[in-house]
């Protein structure tokens, strides 16, 4: 076992460099001198080059790429060229608005469509089961912002039942705004889920061992409990961990329109002011999340399944 | 003797797959629907309907009236065009972005895939060492870097949606021709001196399109779904040359509170058959090619 996640670890390492250099590939492809963009229009040439210094542009690529990799170990990611703030103060204070938000609306999305998820697999072919699918399949196809929009229109708008936006950093204050982005997120996530979660559930009802275990008598709460759930946990385990950095991401058409400002907020108005040192560090930010949940969700497996081994 | 040379036609996969598929009312339906999409679309692009959408009818927002004719009957938008023309504009955008993301996708994918599981050893390895960095890429970062990287617009929608969602199609391809590579017929068809192209165009890639044509679908499913959503984010259409959905889906957001709900009605419920059509088309082949996997 142990051999088993020093390989992986060292499987992850040209991973996350070969990740980071693309991503720097596409960064330096931008067109447009960031130098300029930051002196605005009255500098002279010698601000212009004090300011190429500054941000390390007169190197050559490889000290670039170079410095883009310190950014990450050191987690330093300079100053955002529009707030002038340090990006770092900005994504702390992001995750944890982001996370107030992610984090109930995943523990309900999940424990909603892991049941209902259940439910339906077992009564594969009901009209339950189908009225279930055949709704989750309809759902999807309205667009996200659609839902987003009706939600903060009527409940918000219409009814008054919530405020409409805005957000309060203090820890008692902000749940009154989060509510209903809260609702309108686990309705977001439950149509898609649902399924999934019904494919992982049919896979394992239909096994040998399901046989077995009913044909030696075993009632359906004991085979469920006991066997199939245990089995299904290993899919659904490794799901759930590499869900993770998308939560604290926050969802990024949500905070918008409800203006809470999280890490997708972060992300939409730094895209609005072409802010490239921002979407740069998150984007590398995320990635590097989730390559380490991504590990983390193999070592899980390998763990809870002994067959998984690394070559 | 002459009733031997009668040819015997028997059931292929595929004859099979349609008379399954005709069977399925959804998958008549659905194909029913993505037909007149796609007209529609073809319509638009040689301005045989629509091109007018750019002409004030009336005033500003003035809303939905039946009274007045087609065009009015989903009522202006701020400039006084009328929202049904635009929404049928929009039908051009949505099929363009699913098509020409596929068109991207899908060879890299295809090609990628079949080199990868066909030959197997470094190329493989390269390979999936390369798609596995796609891949750990969160997809929406990756649009949003390819975004910025190449400037806005349609086109560039597009190319990031086609950029970054070949990955699951190269690793399907991938698994079914390391499964085939091996079969009997594979290695029967190498004995009679077939070479690697041969093997696999003319016999192992036949039995892989399938995965291919639902591909091809769920790509419009995610097409149509993401161009709203980085249009929304001011990644997408450049206004004038043609309306989209996902801009009067985008122009919503400041005009809902006012009251001015057509342009949204008018965009989703454009959206809603043909992304349904799509989704219950691939689901529709998935299990008329393969039974098995029925749920």
């Amino acid at each position: 076992m142990f051999a088993y996640i020093v390989r992986r670890l060292l499987y992850a390492i040209p991973i996350l460099l070969g990740t980071t250099f693309l991503l720097f590939l596409l960064f330096n492809v931008v067109p447009g001198d960031p130098a300029l963009q930051l002196a605005g229009k009255h500098a002279t040439r010698e601000v212009i080059e004090t300011i190429r210094a500054e941000l390390g542009l007169n190197k050559p690529w490889y000290g670039q790429y170079f410095d883009m990799l310190k950014q990450l170990i050191t987690f330093d990611f300079g100053r955002s060229y529009w707030t002038k703030q340090k990006i770092t103060d900005m994504i702390l204070a992001g995750a944890g608005t982001s996370f107030s938000l992610g984090f109930p609306a995943f523990v309900i999305s999940t424990s909603i469509s892991l049941l209902v998820g259940l439910v339906i697999a077992l009564y594969r072919g009901s009209k339950l089961d189908k009225g279930v699918v055949a709704f989750s399949v309809a759902a999807q196809s309205v667009s996200l912002l659609v839902y987003i929009l009706a939600g903060q229109y009527f409940l918000a708008y219409k009814m008054g039942l919530f405020p409409i936006s805005g957000y309060d950093p203090d820890f008692i204050g902000r749940w009154q705004y989060l509510v209903l982005p809260i609702i309108i997120f686990v309705f977001l996530s439950v149509a898609p889920e649902l399924r999934f979660y019904r494919t992982i559930f049919l896979d394992e009802l239909y096994q040998d061992y399901v046989r077995t275990a009913r044909s030696k008598g075993l009632g359906t709460k004991a085979v469920l409990l006991r066997h199939v759930l245990k089995n299904a946990m290993i899919p659904i385990l490794t799901n759930l961990v590499i869900t993770i950095p998308f939560l604290i991401l926050g969802s990024v058409l949500i905070e918008s329109f409800f203006q809470i400002p999280g890490l997708g907020d972060l992300i939409v108005k730094a895209i609005a002011n072409n802010d490239r040192p921002v979407l740069i560090s998150m984007t590398v930010l995320g990635t590097f999340a989730y390559i380490i949940f991504n590990l983390i969700s193999d070592i899980l497996y390998a763990l809870v399944d002994p067959r998984v081994q690394l070559k | 003797m002459k009733f031997l040379a009668r040819k015997i036609k028997g059931n292929s996969l595929w004859s099979d797959a349609l008379r399954r598929l005709l069977n399925d009312r959804f998958a008549t339906w659905s194909f029913v629907v993505i037909t007149v999409y796609v007209v529609m679309a073809i319509l638009v692009f040689f301005n045989l309907v629509g091109s007018s959408w750019q002409e004030s009818m009336g005033p500003s927002r003035e809303a939905p009236d039946l009274s007045q004719g087609p065009l009015h009957w989903m009522g202006l938008d701020i400039f006084g065009r009328s929202v049904v023309l635009k929404t049928i504009q929009g039908t051009y955008t949505a099929m363009y972005v699913g098509l020409v993301s596929s068109l991207i996708a899908i060879p890299i994918g295809v090609l990628f895939g079949a080199v990868a599981g066909y030959f197997g050893g470094w190329v493989d390895d390269l390979i999936t060492w390369f798609s596995t960095m796609l891949a750990n890429i969160p997809e929406f970062l990756l649009l949003i870097a390819i975004a910025i990287a190449m400037g806005k617009g349609t086109t560039t929608v597009c190319i990031a949606l086609g950029v970054t969602s070949w990955v699951g199609l190269a690793r399907l391809i991938r698994a079914e021709f390391m499964k085939h590579k091996n079969r009997e017929y594979v290695v029967a068809a190498q004995a009679l001196g077939g070479g690697h192209m041969r093997r696999i165009m003319k016999h192992i890639f036949p039995n892989v399109l399938h995965i291919v044509i639902i591909s091809f679908s769920l790509r419009f499913v995610t097409g149509i779904k993401s161009e709203v959503i980085l249009t929304y984010l001011g990644l997408g259409a450049e206004i004038g040359q043609r309306s989209s959905w996902g801009l009067m889906i985008a122009d919503a957001s400041g005009e809902l509170m006012q009251g001015v709900w057509w342009g949204l009605a008018a965009a989703t419920a454009a959206m809603f058959p043909i992304v349904l059509a799509f989704s219950l088309f691939a689901d529709a082949l998935r299990d008329a090619i393969d039974p098995k996997l029925r749920h």
